[in-house]
């Protein structure tokens, strides 16, 4: 007997007992689809997260200063100082506070940011309209401001803001730009926010102190340099840690790497651990089956069915069984975690790797456990089987 | 053709030991007809077992086609089974899930035919037992007489030299055992050694040699004309 009528044979044997062979496969498909789905969740989250964190910029540092009673801070020239070392390619130093920005009747309450025209660059932050920041806006104080786009859309609605004047805290402000859409992160929106120049906000804001540098490292390798010098001027300015912090988006990366892999992974063990008890459940099944079919097999031994025949029946009838399970395993996998993504609003990634895997996996589940039942059927001596009642 | 040199076989249930066959030595020549017959518990099923390869003897020897059965493994005794010898049990013993046709093609697929010929012979001994109009049927669809029908076909289809019934008449009518009969014997003008155990002394008679057994041991041996 050929592998065509094993399998021929196999079909006909799960067709023959439609409802078994379902509840049979049932197991291994919920255990394909939720290794899909656990899986595809886990990656897509971290492919979110890591999307937000390299949108911040490449190669970033940032230092944050959280100015402790008594202890002065830096000011722009000091904060541009720091910045100004080999390895680093932009520093933009960074003003913050919470103002009201108005136009026409309408006001909203959002975040002040007052930076350089390096931020641009550093920040990896576009302009979907008008331009950034430039040196001359710095240097004359220009009262200019661009509009992140939740604030421009809440103000404007769906008309142009370029070239409008809006007063911030009461005071006037041309609208040179709108930033571009970045969508929220944990820190809450990245799109709630206004951008004017830095010497603009220390006036503005009556504060001459920096809350935070970001600094860009020109490559990947200068990263861990730049982040130990700027961590010993730091302490040498502050003399102690506590008054400011410096982040590595690199390390920020793999740490966030690290712990949303781990979580992919215990995800896809959890449902690995299902897809095993599918396992199960067609050896349990197998078994019953070969009992059942104990004076077939008697039968075509008899007629001179060999034992490697018996063997491949129902071994091919197993692994026909996960098989199919498992293609309609990767079926709702694929459905359930577009359905669970739209639904949680989430973004899911499914990897062909991650399929393949799963199908291979059931494929394997039905050699590893219908080989014992098929064994067991092949071994049986024909008039034993026979006499099978 | 089918040569028993002192063939013994224990049975051990539990602690007891039950010898069903003592030393039986029986001489089965090409093309003979031989009717084995025997009260119920002789020890001619286990007997026709033996000889079918289905079962292994506890001591001595059988020969078939100058094969010794027990010098062979266990897909070789598979392979005499498939090609020396066509089965017809008492009970049928058909795939309930296959029609006709497929019944009969199954020996011709553990030999590796071709489809094309497969079919083709199935077809051609449906129609030699006279059930061409029923190849499609399911066994459940068949009557009795019917189903022992394609059993016969089923065993012919491999076109072993040597037929073995066990009691095929047992579950029939008068009139399809006959008719079974009646196949067996032109089977045997065609030259096929047919070896069949029955209970119906008629039935008996009609062979060319008819072998007694009693408690395990053959007790008469009488051919026709003797
Ligand atoms: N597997 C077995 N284990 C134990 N004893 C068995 C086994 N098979 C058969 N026997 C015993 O062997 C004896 C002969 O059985 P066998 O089937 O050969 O009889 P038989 O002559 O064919 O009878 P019948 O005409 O009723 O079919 C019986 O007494 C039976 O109980
Ligand atoms: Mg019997």
């Amino acid at each position: 007997m050929n592998f065509n009528q094993a399998v021929k044979l196999a079909i006909a044997g799960i067709k023959g007992n439609k409802m078994r062979s379902f509840l049979t496969m049932l197991g291994v498909i919920i255990g394909v689809s939720t290794v899909i789905i656990l899986v595809s969740v886990g990656q897509g989250s971290t492919k979110q997260v890591t999307g937000q964190i390299e949108s911040m910029g490449s190669n970033l540092i940032s230092v944050s200063i959280r100015g402790r009673g008594g202890v002065s801070g830096l000011n722009y020239q000091e904060a541009l100082k720091l910045g100004d070392r080999t390895g680093v390619s932009g520093a933009a130093p960074t003003i913050s506070g919470n103002v009201t920005v108005k136009f026409g009747t309408k006001t909203v309450d959002t975040s002040l940011e007052g930076t350089n025209d390096k931020y641009a660059t550093v920040r990896n932050q576009k302009t979907s309209s008008g331009r950034f920041l430039l040196p001359i806006d710095i240097t004359y104080r220009q009262k200019v401001v661009l509009l992140g786009s939740e604030v421009s859309r809440e103000l404007f609605g769906f008309g142009n803001p370029l070239n409008q004047e809006v007063k911030i805290n009461g005071v006037k402000f041309k609208v040179i730009g709108i930033l571009e859409e970045k969508g929220s992160s944990m820190g809450g929106s990245n799109d709630d926010k206004v951008l004017i120049p830095i010497t603009t906000a220390m006036r503005l804001l009556a504060n001459p102190q920096i809350s935070s540098i970001s600094i860009q490292a020109k490559t990947k390798e200068d990263v861990d340099t730049v982040v130990r010098q700027l961590e010993a001027a730091l302490l040498r300015k502050f003399k102690d840690e506590d008054n400011y912090r410096v982040f590595n988006q690199a390390e920020m990366l793999s740490t966030v790497n690290q712990v949303t892999g781990t979580l992919t992974l215990m995800l896809g063990g959890i449902a690995g651990v299902s897809l095993l008890v599918g396992g199960i459940g067609i050896m349990n099944i197998m078994l019953v089956s070969v009992t059942e079919r104990t004076r077939e097999i008697g039968i075509r031994k008899a007629i001179g069915a060999k034992r490697r025949d018996i063997m491949r029946q129902f071994l091919v009838e197993a692994v026909v069984v996960s098989s199919i399970g498992g293609i309609l395993g990767i079926l709702i996998g694929f459905l359930g975690s577009k359905g669970l993504g739209s639904l949680l609003k989430i973004s899911t990634v499914i990897s062909p790797q991650v399929v393949l895997l799963a199908f291979g996996f059931s494929v394997l589940v039905g050699v590893f456990f219908g080989w014992f039942p098929a064994n067991k059927a092949a071994r049986l001596k024909p008039i034993d089987a026979l006499r099978f009642e | 053709m089918i040569q028993i040199k002192n063939l013994s076989k224990v049975y051990q249930t539990g602690s007891t030991m039950l010898q069903v066959l003592k030393e039986v030595s029986l001489h089965i020549r090409p093309q003979e007809f031989v009717a084995i017959i025997g009260p119920s518990g002789s020890g001619k099923s286990t007997l026709m077992n033996m000889i079918g390869c289905l079962d292994t003897p506890t001591s001595g020897s059988v020969i078939i086609d100058n094969h010794s059965t027990s010098s062979l493994s266990e897909d070789e005794l598979a392979e005499i089974r498939n090609s020396k010898i066509g089965f017809i049990f008492q009970s049928f013993n058909l795939l309930s899930k296959l029609n006709a046709l497929e019944n009969v093609e199954l020996p011709l697929i553990y030999r590796g035919v071709n489809t094309n010929e497969r079919r083709q012979k199935a077809v051609k001994f449906l129609t030699l037992v006279g059930l061409d109009d029923r190849m499609d049927h399911l066994p459940s669809q068949l009557s009795g007489g019917q189903q022992q029908r394609v059993a016969v076909a089923r065993a012919l289809a491999g076109e072993p030299p040597i037929i073995l019934a066990d009691e095929p008449t047992g579950a029939l009518d008068s009139k399809s055992g006959k008719e079974l009969i009646s196949i067996l014997h032109r089977l045997n003008e065609l030259g096929h050694t047919i070896v069949l155990i029955t209970h119906d002394l008629d039935i008996a008679k009609q062979a060319k040699r008819v072998v007694r057994i009693h408690d395990g041991m053959i007790v008469s041996d009488t051919k026709a004309g003797d």
